[in-house]
């Protein structure tokens, strides 16, 4: 495989508050590669957002990156670190939504309701390129015709709140695409969708990826659209990577229990009807009640003593696959 | 037996105009649904946003009040009740039996009343003064849905997003109701924990003999929890029939897409799916004949212009689509 694009490495942001300090990011590490889509997935509180923030530079106070690197190969060939850069610094807002774009879950308060999608749209290309104002406007009208919207030069003096969920979220992809950059980071993207339209939006994803051979980094609960998209897979709990690996593996030989009772306890439309689930047992820990050793071992059917006291180290178990769980970890156990 | 039977309930809402606001038109937000559930089933109404499932499930709630049709709900005693057509007062000794859970669990409970205030309220509104008598059925209804009674004088923030919905559940079942109308009770929820409420909800159905009218949009949870599924566009119920069939073998074109959209956890069936072009038809100036024609690849002139009427194409599956004997569409096999 050629180099990545963007490679993170061993990332930790930490938010410090007066009650502790909450661990959202505590040791990250993957790869993105161009044309090829990389797949983060995991339940609330486990850090999959905080990572695409951190890697935009955009994470909140009192968060912030504690440790880490997070290595992008510019446009012009050079590599820079991003957790060195000041976060409202040139290079940083040439980066964000320049050389890496993003959608949201939310195209409804991610859209301005003052300005038409137009002005925003144009705006955003006018921040990453020198073209006159009819070049930008007619740029504009072309990007909303890539992402399928009809009619796109009527529809460009439109405001958000004159379409639809879909048609937003279309909006929004040609935001972000405005200044061709070669990443693209998609946090829960259809998630405030219909399925009707979720399939027409990663259909739009994965046909503008294709075109123009963009890194995508898929953020997600939802482990159906994580086998749709995805060639590889990180499982994130609680701000840990707990599995990753190529998407077959994942789904067809997961190895990590957080992972398989995950995998066992999705609703399927292929189950039988009024057929029980599978479960976790417990519910997610509260943040600041993080548990010592694995964090999942409490919720764990597999968990031993070691379990409790010591933070299991990652272990390959095949190619490009990794778990971090001492059930394959010889040395420890 | 029946516990609800709604027959062609409408529900128009005005569009107002102007100055003086004259009515320029209506949204058939609801128009002419029919369905009955019976004890111990569940009947799901699925569709896409602003298909009117919600506001079906409010009407019979009579939480706003229908335009036309029939509710006759059958009460404690056996008697028949047509709900539609009842006064505030009239209706108040029955919402006791009509229960609801709520599709968000935190904004769902009050944060400055205990859990055995939250439970215990419909009781004491319901006259059950005595404090011993309702800490005892309190007390009942937490072991019902899992909860240790430990937790009996905690406030709702010290609880996570499952435990919440549990607590509502408590709630919805301290009146004995015969039915429950749950709103996207699941979709919310983490993974894990959607796992165990949905498992939670199908024991208290088999143990009380409940009736659920169970409105959701994911249809990979609606196949785990329904006997029968109702799917819904623009207003009017497109497909009724036992979750078995509609999945295997769906016999509206709409229900075809619906379930080709769905999302299969395995990388290994990333299937040709069926996009659908376009949006969701507006419902206050709907497409003429049947509402699906300018979306539906298998259109023809005829649906154009007729408007198709539901009919019974195999015992209890019933379709509203003019081509629905001739068309063979693809479903999803259960465990392929």
């Amino acid at each position: 495989m050629a180099d990545p694009i963007l490679s993170v490495r061993d990332l930790h942001t930490y938010f410090v508050a007066d009650e502790g300090v909450v661990r959202a990011v505590d040791g990250t590490s993957f790869d993105l590669h161009s044309g090829r889509t990389l797949g983060i997935v995991g339940e609330s509180g486990c850090g999959k957002s905080v990572t695409a923030k951190s890697i935009l530079r955009i994470v909140e106070r009192p968060g912030r990156i504690v440790s880490g690197q997070i290595m992008l190969r510019r446009q012009n060939g050079s590599t820079v670190d991003l957790t060195t850069l000041p976060t409202d610094g040139r290079d940083m807002r040439s980066i964000r939504g320049g050389e890496i774009g993003l959608v949201f879950q939310e195209p409804m308060s991610s859209l301005s309701a003052f300005h038409t999608i137009g002005n925003q749209l144009m705006e955003a290309i006018r921040l990453h390129t020198n073209l006159s104002k009819r070049a930008i406007r007619e740029q504009a009208i072309e990007l909303l015709a890539m992402v399928g919207i009809p009619r796109p030069a009527q529809r460009i003096d439109s405001y958000s709140f004159e379409l639809s969920g879909g048609l937003r979220q279309r909006v929004m992809i040609a935001m972000a695409l405005a200044a061709e950059p070669r990443v693209l980071i998609a946090d829960e993207p259809t998630t405030a969708l219909d399925v009707t339209t979720q399939a027409q939006i990663l259909d739009l994803i994965r046909r503008l990826q294709q075109e123009r051979d963009l890194a995508v980094m898929l953020i997600t609960h939802d482990m159906g659209v994580i086998a749709e998209m995805a060639d590889d897979v990180v499982v994130m709990y609680l701000g840990k990577e707990v599995e990753k690996g190529p998407v077959d593996d994942i789904f067809h030989a997961p190895r990590h229990p957080y992972t398989k009772s995950l995998l066992r306890s999705i609703p399927s439309v292929l189950a039988e009807p009024r057929s029980r689930l599978a479960t976790i047992t417990g519910s997610i820990p509260h943040p600041f009640a993080r548990p010592g050793g694995c964090p999942f071992h409490p919720r764990c059917p597999d968990r031993h003593a070691v379990c409790e006291i010591t933070v299991p180290a990652e272990v390959v178990i095949g190619e490009n696959h990794v778990t971090a769980c001492h059930l394959y970890n010889k040395v420890a156990a | 037996m029946t516990v609800l039977d709604v027959r062609h309930l409408r529900k128009h809402f005005p569009l107002r105009q102007g100055l003086l606001g004259r009515t320029s038109g209506y949204v058939k937000a609801v128009d002419d649904v029919s369905f009955s559930i019976e004890a111990g089933e569940t009947l799901s109404l699925v569709g896409e946003s602003g298909c009117g499932k919600t506001t079906t499930s409010r009407c019979i709630l009579r939480a706003i009040k229908p335009s036309s049709g029939e509710i006759l709900f059958r009460t404690a005693n056996g008697e028949k009740i047509d709900v539609a057509s009842l006064d505030k007062k009239q209706l108040r000794p029955l919402r006791r039996q009509m229960q609801m859970i709520f599709q968000d669990p935190f904004s769902s409970l009050n944060p400055r009343m205990t859990i055995s205030e939250i439970i215990g309220e419909p009781l004491l509104v319901n006259g059950m003064t005595g404090t011993a008598e309702r800490n005892k059925r309190v007390a009942d209804l937490l072991e019902l849905v899992q909860l240790p009674s430990a937790y009996l004088n905690r406030f709702p923030h010290a609880f996570s997003g499952g435990q919440r919905q549990r607590i509502g559940i408590a709630r919805a079942l301290a009146l004995n109701p015969s039915l429950i109308v749950a709103d996207e009770p699941v979709s919310a929820l983490d993974v894990s924990v959607q796992a165990q409420i949905v498992n939670l909800m199908l024991d208290l159905q088999d143990r009380l003999g409940l009736a659920y009218l169970f409105v959701a949009h994911d249809l990979s949870v609606v196949k785990h929890v329904s006997h029968r599924v109702a799917v819904m566009y623009v207003g009017r119920i497109v497909e009724i029939a036992p979750t078995t069939s509609l999945f295997n073998t769906p016999g509206h074109p709409y229900t075809e897409a619906l379930l080709s959209a769905v999302p299969v956890p395995d990388p290994r069936r990333r299937a040709q799916r069926i996009v659908l072009e376009g949006d969701v038809a507006d419902p206050s100036d709907p497409p003429s004949g049947c509402h699906f024609h300018p979306r539906c690849q298998y259109a023809t002139d005829q649906c154009r212009t007729e408007t198709p009427e539901l009919r019974e194409i195999a015992p209890g599956h019933s379709v509203r689509c003019l081509r629905a004997e001739e068309l063979s569409l693809l479903g999803v096999p259960t465990g392929a």
